[in-house]
């Protein structure tokens, strides 16, 4: 292995669910006020997943108010407290930037049926 | 001058995350054990340094005086040897090892090493000229320099004028860059952004020698 892998290795997370673009995904983020921390949800599909290792980077898209509100984290960021899978989407691309251009029913993403466990 | 100095290797460059969740990127060095061969002194030499050496050569690749110069020193034969000047030699013996222990996160360091060289390159990419304008009836002159000098009056081009040429590949010093780890167990040490050279050449790092200080503040 290569060294700078090794010392990567060290600031990732293992625990990252399995999530694509198309997906929908509540992502924990951890919020600092002063001196106390909160955790903030921020709920949207997920338009695309680029990079790879430690600087992985993914970006989430909802709606607010009728607002595009697009948030990009980087997939191990220690802010992130959690990535939870809401639903899984069925999407042709890998980057859903078409998306910005539909709204309302057309902007819909079909689910994607996903064998159980 | 620097109190301490050792020398690495350069590995590549990542990122890490700080304290506050922040992206850091880092230069990865590996430092192997230094040994020292010599202690020059400013009675003897005139100057004071350490010459060290660090990982190990095959004894049949060594030459004569090589081989002798370690021997003397009782130092097993290294990859090569390098001087690191330091202000005060007096608490370093021959044969002592330096190694990561000696340093921690959070200090400000320079390094120094090689540059990549760039080969012949021209003004835009050497000095930073502006070149000129895409469009707006520009014909093959985008990245020239432009005007060089005046007329008949000097009636020639003033030395150290800027100009295309060889770039890259001398010593470039990066100053008071952050350690941002310091792990002795791998022997690799962080430094907060990039340091010049290409991967797997030789860098000397040293305790920052220019630290800065407020506007008009003493050192």
């Amino acid at each position: 292995m290569h060294l700078t892998e090794a010392v990567d290795h060290d600031s990732m997370k293992s625990d990252i669910p399995a999530f694509r673009p198309g997906d929908t995904v509540k992502v924990h983020v951890r919020v600092i006020e002063g001196s106390r921390e909160r955790i903030q949800v921020f709920q949207g599909v997920v338009i695309r997943r680029q990079n790879g290792g430690i600087s992985e980077t993914f970006t989430v898209r909802k709606v607010s108010f009728g607002v595009g509100v697009e948030r990009t984290f980087p997939l191990h960021a220690p802010t992130i407290a959690k990535i939870e899978v809401d639903s899984y989407g069925d999407v042709r691309r890998a980057k859903l930037y078409y998306l910005r251009d539909l709204h309302g029913k057309a902007a819909k993403i079909k689910e994607r049926r996903v064998a159980r466990d | 001058m620097a109190t301490k100095a050792i020398v690495g290797e350069k590995v590549g460059m990542t990122q890490v995350w700080d304290d506050q969740g922040r992206v850091v990127a880092v230069t990865v060095l590996k430092v192997t054990p230094v040994r020292v061969v010599r202690v020059k002194t400013d009675e003897v030499d005139g100057y004071s340094a350490l010459q060290v050496t660090w990982g190990t050569k095959k004894a049949t690749s060594l030459n004569k005086p090589e081989a002798g110069h370690f021997e003397a020193a009782g130092v097993t034969p290294g990859k090569a040897l390098v001087e690191l000047r330091l202000d005060d030699v007096s608490t370093y013996t021959v044969g002592q090892e330096l190694t990561v222990e000696q340093w921690e996160k959070g200090e400000k360091v320079d390094a120094i090493a090689t540059a990549k060289g760039k080969g012949f390159a021209g003004g835009m990419k050497r000095h930073n000229f502006k070149g000129q304008g895409a469009s707006h009836g520009n014909h093959k002159a985008h990245r020239v320099p432009g005007s060089i000098g005046a007329c008949a009056t000097p009636g020639r081009v003033f030395k150290g004028t800027r100009m295309a040429g060889r770039m890259g590949g001398g010593q470039v010093t990066s100053l008071n860059l952050e350690i941002v780890a310091a792990d002795a167990e791998r022997q690799l040490i962080m430094v907060k952004g990039a340091v010049p050279g290409s991967k797997g050449s030789r860098v000397v790092l040293r305790n920052s020698v220019k630290v800065a200080t407020a506007k008009g503040g003493a050192r």
